[in-house]
């Protein structure tokens, strides 16, 4: 029987609380607060008290889906992707970058939202960037 | 020899003849509890900051009916191991407690008037250190005494209406077990609704806790909103002392009154 507690940081927001996950014979039984760090000090808001609930859902995804008409379809990583990227050039070219909006989240790293806005400076070229502590 | 080196020295002898020992482990990362195996590093274990630690003793007597373990154990764990081992949570004949009394500041962070373990019940157990005093009445709750009905109903709203509902209160509690809680049942708490229903979230929670809450602050100490539930489990405490004669966590030969009949635990006179 193999029982330890993993530090890491809660996924949810900005804060990044850290906090352990319960590993029970390689399976997460829990959550607890780390009582030592200085940012969360033992406590913890009702999503990093859930933070792992997530994993093991039956509802979490595990491939990407492409719809197609009314069903959404299991799809490859390089298929979706490319579908992405083909959409955004049209539409793009058609109406224009500020047709288009970026969305980030606080669920990212600061590297990935830093790599997003470059998207859509650099690439798509519009300043349409936003984040979901905004929405 | 130190109280951590009599500790490890316990350990260590009792990994042959266990499964593994429930301690803290302070790595770079931090301190947290962990399942000691024999020939894991004992230098790595720790005895602050405080975990309960029963919790995690249930689940692995839960998950493995076979499993023999021992865990290294303040006085409100031992506490909490007794309340949870008379509603079958853990198994006294497959635990070997290393009770460690706590010092005097440490019983004064956790305001624990007991802080030395009673180990004396349990069919395999040490106790390493120097009982301490410990910490004398909630100085929260004499104030509390002096406020009429009115100012204690305002006290309670001021506090309650600081909650986030993040549960944590429950999370961290080493006497909370119950796979479907009240405090989840729509019937009593809406879901996705900010503040709590007041007072009945907090006060479902303290009735749950009657005959049960062992004082260890935990959940005190967990609250990101500075709630002092000490006052309110101090208050349940005290009622359940005064009317049933009841103390959590101190005898493990005594039956917890709320899950006996009236016969077997006769209501105390005493009603104020």
């Amino acid at each position: 029987m193999e029982y330890q507690n993993i530090l890491t940081t809660c996924i949810y927001c900005g804060c990044g609380c850290p906090l352990y996950v319960q590993i029970l014979d390689g399976e997460i039984v829990g959550v607890l607060p780390s009582k030592e760090h200085p940012i969360s000090r033992g406590q913890l808001c009702i999503k990093g008290w859930n933070a792992t609930a997530f994993v093991y859902h039956s509802d979490r995804l595990k491939t990407p889906l492409i719809r197609r008409g009314d069903s959404l379809e299991e799809a490859t990583w390089a298929q979706a992707l490319g579908l992405v990227a083909q959409r955004l050039a049209t539409i793009r070219d058609e109406s224009g970058p500020d047709s288009i909006g970026f969305l980030t989240s606080a669920k990212c790293t600061n590297e990935e939202n830093y790599l997003l806005q470059k998207l859509a400076r650099a690439v798509i070229k519009t300043n349409n960037v936003d984040h979901c502590a905004r929405l | 020899m130190s109280v951590i080196e009599q500790v490890r020295a316990h350990v260590k002898e009792r990994l042959q003849q266990l499964d593994g020992v429930v301690a803290l482990r302070q790595t770079v990362e931090g301190t947290a509890p962990f399942l000691f195996r024999e020939g894991d590093n004992l230098d790595q274990l720790a005895l602050e900051p405080q975990y309960p630690l029963a919790p995690v003793v249930s689940l692995l007597h839960k998950r493995d009916p076979a499993v023999r373990i021992g865990v290294v154990a303040r006085g409100g764990d031992v506490r909490a191991l007794v309340e949870m081992a008379k509603r079958e949570q853990v198994d006294p004949e497959r635990l070997h407690i290393i009770g460690v009394a706590c010092t005097d500041d440490e019983a004064q962070d956790c305001r624990c008037s007991d802080p030395a373990p009673s180990i004396d019940a349990w069919p395999h157990a040490v106790l390493v250190g120097t009982p301490a005093q410990g910490a004398g009445p909630n100085p929260l709750v004499a104030e509390y005494d002096k406020m009429s009905l009115e100012e204690r109903r305002e006290f309670w709203e001021r506090q309650f209406s600081k909650c986030i509902k993040c549960y944590g209160c429950r999370n961290i509690c080493p006497v909370c077990f119950c796979e479907s809680c009240a405090l989840e049942d729509p019937l009593w708490v809406e879901k996705g609704v900010l503040g709590p229903p007041f007072p009945m979230f907090h006060l479902i929670k303290a009735m749950h806790m009657a005959g049960r809450c062992v004082a260890c602050r935990q959940c005190e100490l967990a609250c990101p909103a500075h709630i002092p539930l000490t006052v309110l489990y101090d208050l349940m405490r005290r009622d359940v002392e005064a009317l049933l004669g009841y103390v959590p966590g101190e005898d493990l030969g005594m039956g917890p009154p709320l899950s006996l009949t009236l016969e077997e635990a006769p209501l105390r006179a005493k009603v104020r």
